[in-house]
């Protein structure tokens, strides 16, 4: 009789939710490893932690994690993670969604937390098109690749995400692909340590839409050529981060800065204003600063 | 149990509608407000971001109205009371997240101060044209309840009041004032906070494990529980089982439709609220709501005036409506006759209700003003005659 192994990451899934619902050779799975990983090796308390997802295949990932999940509307994530944050502080708060639900759809709401540095840490899977509604053209396809609703191929000019993030305040910004389960695991990990906008770009693969529409193989293809194709420069400038159909894929940690988050900002100035007469919420809620933490 | 000292102003105060609003909410226990300025209901979140910070409350303003619906739903898992404030074109925005709350049971309040519509409309002069919108606006089968102050002591009553419907039915409550109500500043008596009833949340005792955060178990409404206290929620807009795990058939549908409409459908005797006056041996009944139920009431006296027996019934609660009393009194009454600033929306419920007993007569009005009473009167005579 052998043992039955047991994957370190279970405890942190629904494992009464598996199979999940993602295709063979998505990466997204691959992510959410990695993410679990990093919450134990961040040793963050998982009864104060929070995922946040919008819709789509990337907005599954809140409903497969064994700690409080908010599976929203499309788009809005970040706009219901800034009442969960606002209204308990104390709450880690993690959005986990893809490039067309936090860019498209909710590209107001990302740009906004951002400038505002809400205290979360953001993944935002890209694998460049709609997967869920079967291959539309997305705000990071590159041009020339075909997508359903682009079949002559796409000619509008894709967003650099980690350039919006950095541009619009996040205080840390990386990206990775999902060969780098490692480097993704660490920078998961030291975001996690960090407070206020954080944002994780990964580069993923869509191997029953993506890369079949545009003959690029399968999943392991995707991770050959991640191998291949990838450059690592950490602290490179984000405006020189762009992705363009098959091209070299720069990744990193482009951006670890410090700044007040919204609450800090919130409290510094109301106690600034109002003196003893302010009443933060909760009315124990100590700022991290008082504690000894943070910035 | 009676509400907060800290979020009472007790005393008699000159306040127009929208501010006595706010004041209804604090003392309603409301600490978490996410909102976006639309005319004419920006004096409600402009009094909450002075008054919040002095009391543990959370104000903040967001980039739209689609953002403000959902935000506060994030601070009411987070364990708050929640509103948002707006107005038509707000409103409209908002509707994505009113059906979220509607199939997350998530309690919380939505204040629309009306103004004409459609779109831009008349920004600053009244309407009441959103009222089967805040019923029918989002997609999908739900219930909500609506209430519909008519002056701004009953702004301040009945902003408690959408309060403590929402955490007794975990549903997303429109408080439906109007420009008219929101702006006209009259006497406020506010209670000492022991005599004002609120209720609180219904947070489960049961220990994580054993607590099912959509299982009503005998009831119709489901305990609560709030993120970071280690019952590891799942709180999902896909239609879901008793743990909140989506359920993609037809059953768990039936199941879970059938629940979130029912628990209003069929309490709704608990929830109606109206108001009658001189309806006994009436043979017109005038139906009406918000500001137009002040205009109605002058109508009433002048045909009275002139020797017809009228009567009013003033809607309180809105949706849901009081159908088995209109039921009640349609065998009786020649005619109802329904002023409302639309062009014709609660009068289409009022005609489902009346089912062809009586009459039903329509007063029409496009919005930027109120009746002129002379209107309403003339429709109340026309309709005692038998004509129309």
């Amino acid at each position: 009789m052998t043992e039955t192994a047991i994957n370190p990451v279970n405890p942190y899934l629904r494992m009464d939710r598996m199979p999940s619902i993602w295709c063979p050779g998505c990466g997204i799975g691959t992510s959410v490893n990695c993410f679990a990983r990093a919450l134990t090796q961040a040793k963050l308390d998982l009864k104060k932690t929070a995922v946040v997802s919008g819709i789509g295949c990337t907005g599954r990932v809140s409903g497969y994690m064994a700690v409080d999940s908010f599976h929203t509307t499309h788009g809005r994530a970040l706009a219901f993670a800034t009442g969960l944050k606002l209204g308990n502080p104390e709450l880690n708060v993690i959005v986990y969604s893809g490039e067309g639900d936090l860019i498209a759809i909710g590209g107001n709401h990302f740009i906004h937390a951002a400038r505002r540095n809400l205290d979360v840490l953001v993944v935002c899977v890209n694998n460049f098109t709609y997967g869920m509604t079967g291959g539309q053209v997305s705000p990071t396809s590159p041009g020339g690749a075909k997508f359903t609703t682009a079949p002559y191929g796409q000619f509008e000019e894709p967003f650099n995400l980690p350039y919006l993030a950095d541009s619009c305040g996040a205080v840390y910004v990386a990206r990775w692909t999902t060969f780098h389960v490692r480097e993704l695991t660490k920078s998961m990990r030291d975001a996690m340590k960090k407070r206020g906008f954080r944002f994780i770009e990964v580069i993923s693969p869509c191997p029953t839409l993506y890369q079949r529409r545009n003959r690029l193989g399968d999943g392991l293809d995707a991770m050959k050529f991640y191998q291949d194709k990838s450059v690592k420069k950490n602290g490179a400038d984000t405006r020189d981060l762009r992705i363009d159909f098959q091209s070299e894929i720069t990744v990193g940690t482009f951006v670890d800065r410090e700044r007040p988050t919204l609450a800090d900002a919130m409290n510094a100035r109301y106690k600034e204003v109002l003196g003893p007469r302010y009443v933060p919420c909760p009315e124990n809620y100590l700022p991290p600063q008082a504690k000894g933490e943070g910035t | 149990m009676g509400a907060d000292p800290r979020g009472v102003l007790t005393g008699q105060h000159y306040l127009d509608g929208n501010h006595a609003a706010c004041e209804g909410a604090l003392a309603a226990g409301c600490r978490f407000v996410a909102g976006y300025p639309i005319t004419p209901s920006t004096e409600v979140v402009e009094r909450i971001a002075q008054r919040f910070p002095t009391m543990g409350g959370v104000f903040i303003q967001m980039e739209d109205e689609i953002a403000a619906s959902i935000t506060l739903q994030g601070g009411v898992w987070a364990g708050k009371k929640a509103m948002t404030v707006t107005s038509g074109p707000g409103f409209s925005l908002m509707m994505e997240h009113v059906g979220l709350a509607a199939i997350t049971e998530c309690p919380c309040v939505f204040i629309n101060v009306q103004r004409g519509g459609p779109s831009t409309g008349l920004p600053t002069l009244p309407g009441q044209a959103d009222m089967m919108q805040a019923r029918w606006g989002s997609h999908g089968d739900y219930e909500i309840i609506a209430l519909c102050p008519q002056s701004p002591q009953e702004c301040f009553d009945y902003a408690v009041k959408a309060f403590n419907l929402a955490e007794t039915w975990r549903v997303p409550v429109m408080l439906m004032m109007d420009e008219c109500v929101g702006h006209m500043t009259e006497r406020v008596v506010i209670p000492k906070a022991e005599d004002i009833e609120v209720v609180e949340r219904n947070f489960t005792k049961k220990q994580p494990g054993e607590y099912k955060p959509f299982d009503p178990g005998d009831g119709w409404v489901p305990e609560m529980a709030k993120a970071g206290d280690g019952f590891n929620l799942f709180v999902t807009g896909l239609t879901h089982d008793e743990r909140g795990y989506p359920v993609m058939n037809h059953h768990a549908q039936e199941k879970l439709i059938h629940r979130i409409v029912d628990k209003i459908r069929l309490n709704a005797d608990k929830i109606c609220e109206w108001e009658e006056r001189e309806t006994e041996g009436a043979e017109i009944v005038v139906v009406s709501y918000g500001i137009t139920s002040r205009v109605a009431q002058r109508g009433v006296e002048i045909a009275r005036e002139k020797g017809i027996k009228v009567g009013m019934l003033r809607l309180i609660v809105a949706w849901p409506f009081p159908e088995k009393r209109i039921k009640e009194l349609a065998p009786k009454i020649k005619s109802f006759v329904m002023p409302e600033l639309n062009y014709g929306q609660m009068v289409f419920e009022l005609e489902r209700c009346v089912a062809g007993m009586t009459r039903t007569v329509l007063v029409p009005h496009g919005g930027g003003e109120v009746h002129e009473p002379e209107v309403i009167a003339k429709a109340i005579i026309e309709a005692a005659r038998g004509g129309n």
